[in-house]
């Protein structure tokens, strides 16, 4: 399945469902991940319910240091 | 106390946390600033490179609250974009709008900060807007409601300290909310000023970041603002044209 990532085409497996599994695939382990999905801000208990699909833009943050 | 909106601060200190020499550096000069309010950005992860070390990881979020900005905002639905991402992320419900209108000076734009602290506060935010020291931008935020006010000493990162006092003191004088002079800092000779002026607080980065020893800076800034605090508190005596002896002049003639 393809995806569009913080701007980027990526292609992802089709066992990779939601946005908890694109966090995963990526092992992303930050402390904090803060999610946009097709424009959406997600709560973040909602990562893992939030089913993604072909074509889905997805924006993956995180806080870093600034003034 | 410092209290912005419904909660209290002992410390009237706000650090910024862009640019230190390195993470165990700036978790020192955390530490010994005893500030209680970090503030951040937000910005895409690197999906290439997840292992990175993220600052989070190294300090107690128990004890320090965090106060996201929204660098790199230019329009106020930006500035709101930033703001509700960093929400999402469940740790915060204040937020610094910064809203750059030159990419030059790195000057805040007034309408696009108006605007989105309009905006934020309806979506409840606690909204300290980043702003110029102009007197009557700072008095129509308060009117929308802004928790703070954060007038700027001098362009960002530049410490060239507080070019218009007067302005600052206007400010301090006709606000009700807490007034914390952000961006400029340079020396804590600034930042004891800035809290003689009357400001509630100071918040700053790159003096203590870029210092040759950001640890120590850290501490001599704590130490400044609650001098300029104080002294501030205190009151201090009016300048006068002429001299005046501290000794008595009784007993001089002791022969």
């Amino acid at each position: 399945m393809n995806l569009r990532v913080n701007g980027e085409v990526v292609t992802v497996p089709d066992s990779v469902r939601t946005i908890k599994g694109v966090i995963d695939h990526f092992n992303i382990n930050n402390p904090v991940i803060i999610v946009e999905h097709n424009d959406t801000i997600l709560d973040k208990n909602a990562h893992e319910k939030t089913q993604i699909f072909e074509g889905d833009k997805i924006e993956l943050v995180q806080f870093v240091g600034g003034g | 106390m410092l209290t912005i909106n419904d909660k209290q601060f002992h410390s009237r200190l706000l650090l910024g946390t862009g640019k230190y020499p390195n993470f165990d550096i700036q978790k020192q000069a955390v530490e010994v600033s005893e500030s209680e309010i970090l503030t951040f950005t937000v910005r895409r992860m690197n999906i290439y490179e997840p292992s990175q070390p993220n600052f989070l990881e190294k300090i107690d979020l128990d004890k320090v609250n965090l106060l996201p900005n929204t660098a790199g905002a230019k329009t106020a639905q930006e500035a709101v974009r930033h703001a509700k991402l960093a929400q999402a992320s469940g740790l915060c419900d204040m937020i610094k709008v910064e809203v750059i209108g030159c990419d030059k000076t790195l000057l805040p734009d007034p309408v696009e900060t108006l605007k989105a602290t309009e905006e934020l506060l309806k979506e409840g935010f606690t909204v300290l807007p980043y702003t110029s020291d102009d007197v009557v931008l700072a008095k129509r935020l308060e009117e929308l409601g802004a928790h703070a006010i954060m007038p700027g000493a001098s362009p960002i990162g530049s410490g060239q300290g507080i070019i218009n006092p007067l302005h600052l003191r206007f400010i301090v004088e006709q606000t009700k909310v807490p007034v914390i002079v952000d961006a400029g800092i340079g020396s804590p000779a600034d930042a004891a000023i800035a809290m003689e002026l009357g400001a509630d607080a100071v918040l700053l980065n790159t003096a203590v970041s870029a210092a040759d020893d950001p640890v120590k800076m850290a501490k001599a800034m704590k130490l400044a603002i609650e001098a300029g605090r104080l002294g501030y508190e205190a009151g201090r005596i009016p300048k006068k044209r002429t001299a005046t002896a501290s000794s008595p002049m009784e007993g001089l003639s002791i022969g």
